[in-house]
């Protein structure tokens, strides 16, 4: 209500609205239509041919799953460096907090450069993991490390605000009436923190489908073993099969649109949560 | 809170379990950059970073960030003022709309510009026809880059200026103050710090700016060749001395753009 009352007082909707509007427009919307337009004019036959190939198939299935085992490991990672972020005062907390950004701020290239210099098989990870049979450089291992490094921020941003609002009073009120520790956080923590740790894992899974810069240094490329969809759109590319090229690439953008919805849905039940619980 | 004064064990193994998980995953890996850059000494490396080639990735790459960043911040600003101050229909489309290019891959975002202003693109031919080639130039770049920060500024000031409420500005009104003297003496100094770091996050998506940027660029060396793209170049030439140095001019941006996070983040709370 206050916010429709300042529409008559507050200036600057005419000016505000026409930036944001040309800016959307020109940057975005006229390409995304681009893209579209050219889908659209392939008809659904060559469309579906194209993206239910087997080498689609198998890029699919490579990427796919190697983002979802990079979501479970930035999961549970994430929800451990939340906790002991917000729960405990410690000598070099703030320096790890800010060390949680850094895939953030360090280049997918030079992230992938550092990956595959570090598990070649002289390399420092490498040289202790080689002799023991673990190939990561140009196998699935290598993508799974290079989505999981770029997405580490993911889950402990999401999941470090809400713990922090987590009344401790709850807890120790729980602990006085006989709760367990562990009763305490599957009953109070877990059930508040439960749609921001969702939402953090969508974001760290869209954020792996889509990772491309990384993932090439570290993969090795081979059709059907370790080529992700990213780089089979690139391919497609360099062969000047735009067609081929736009079907798949219409397919990523799908996938990130129904993420963002689903996103979008799960702040939204964080803030009923938030607003049934108070 | 008082937790630290009692920790327990079970605290001091999960504080443990944190702490070697950031040395081995982050700290390592960054550790690993400037030790390979500076391997074969500081003369090798000023020579690696002075080739003409990567000397010139340098300098596109900062004049890209210096285009870029500016503009988001405008816009961000003003989407930010209108998402937040006003009642709209189509907003939340608005919203979605705003943060589509961070979710999808950076791939899409240089394709969906190839098939505007690419040869076979919907503006290309036309474009061409009348001499105004945009794919493959440094503008190509710049427009990619505007693509996929589009959401990093504005991300940051709306929850910032919806918490912050209208009644500042609404008081300057009241006090006689026009659009802009309340914009430049009000809005302004509440929402820097927020400004500020939407700008720092933007300025390191665009320096190390990948997937998109080299769908559109064309990667001819020593023109449209960004600092990501040379690395990638050097690294494939097997010049791992080379990739190493230019990366670790990106990878002390990023440390950079830590440490200023962790101060605007304390200022914003003081």
């Amino acid at each position: 209500m206050a916010q429709h009352r300042s529409k008559h007082l507050l200036p600057g909707f005419g000016l505000s609205m026409g930036i944001s509007l040309f800016y959307l427009t020109l940057i975005i919307l006229l390409p995304l239509a681009a893209m579209l337009l050219k889908v659209a004019g392939m008809g659904f036959p060559e469309f579906w041919r194209i993206v239910s190939s087997n080498r689609a198939l198998a890029a699919y299935r490579v990427t796919f799953s190697s983002a979802f085992i990079a979501t479970i490991i930035n999961g549970v990672i994430g929800l451990l460096l939340a906790w002991v972020l917000t729960r405990y005062r410690f000598p070099g907390r703030r320096i790890l907090d800010a060390l949680v950004d850094l895939p953030f701020a360090l280049p997918t290239a030079v992230a992938g450069l550092v990956l595959v210099t570090l598990f070649a098989d002289t390399g420092w990870y490498g040289q202790f993991l080689e002799p023991n049979g673990i190939k990561v450089n140009y196998t699935q291992l290598g993508i799974i490390a290079a989505m999981t490094f770029t997405s580490i921020p993911f889950v402990v941003r999401a999941v470090q605000p809400v713990l922090e609002e987590v009344d401790v009073d709850f807890e120790s009120v729980a602990t006085t009436l006989g709760a367990s520790r562990w009763q305490v956080f599957t009953r109070i923590i877990w059930p508040t923190i439960l749609p921001a740790f969702i939402g953090g894992c969508v974001l760290s899974f869209a954020r792996s489908l889509g990772e491309f810069g990384a993932v090439v240094f570290i993969a090795g490329n081979l059709p059907g073993l370790t080529e992700i969809v990213s780089l089979l759109i690139f391919i497609r590319l360099d062969e000047y099969n735009y067609e081929g090229a736009a079907a798949l690439a219409f397919v990523l953008l799908v996938v990130a649109f129904l993420t963002l919805v689903a996103t979008n849905l799960l702040a939204a039940w964080q803030v009923c949560y938030v607003e049934r619980k108070t | 809170m008082g937790h630290s004064a009692e920790r327990s064990a079970g605290a001091n193994v999960l504080i443990g379990l944190s702490f070697l998980f950031a040395a081995a995953a982050l700290v390592v890996p960054l550790a690993l950059i400037f030790s390979f850059a500076l391997r074969e000494g500081v003369g090798a490396y000023f020579d690696a970073i002075l080739k003409p080639d990567t000397l010139h990735a340098v300098f596109l790459t900062v004049i890209t960030a210096i285009i870029v960043v500016p503009i988001n911040m405008v816009v961000g600003a003003a989407l930010a003022w209108l998402v937040t101050r006003f009642r709209f229909r189509g907003q939340q489309l608005l919203v979605a709309v705003i943060e589509l290019p961070a979710a999808v891959s950076p791939i899409v975002a240089g394709i969906v510009y190839l098939f505007l202003y690419g040869n076979q693109g919907l503006l290309g031919p036309a474009m061409q026809a009348i001499g105004l080639q945009i794919m493959f130039t440094p503008l190509a770049i710049v427009l990619v880059s505007l693509f996929v920060t589009a959401p990093y500024v504005a991300r940051e000031l709306v929850p910032l200026m919806r918490q912050q409420g209208t009644d500042d500005e609404e008081a300057a009104l009241s006090l006689g103050a026009n659009g802009w003297q309340m914009f430049w003496h009000v809005t302004l100094p509440n929402i820097r710090w927020g400004l500020v770091y939407g700008a720092v996050l933007t300025n390191a998506r665009v320096m190390g700016e990948f997937g998109a940027v080299s769908v559109v660029s064309g990667s001819i060396r020593g023109q449209t060749n960004t600092l990501p793209l040379q690395i990638n170049l050097l690294f494939n030439d097997f010049n791992i001395a080379g990739s190493f140095a230019a990366a670790s001019t990106l990878a002390l941006i990023a440390v950079i753009t830590l440490v200023l996070k962790s101060l605007l983040e304390a200022w914003e709370r003081r």
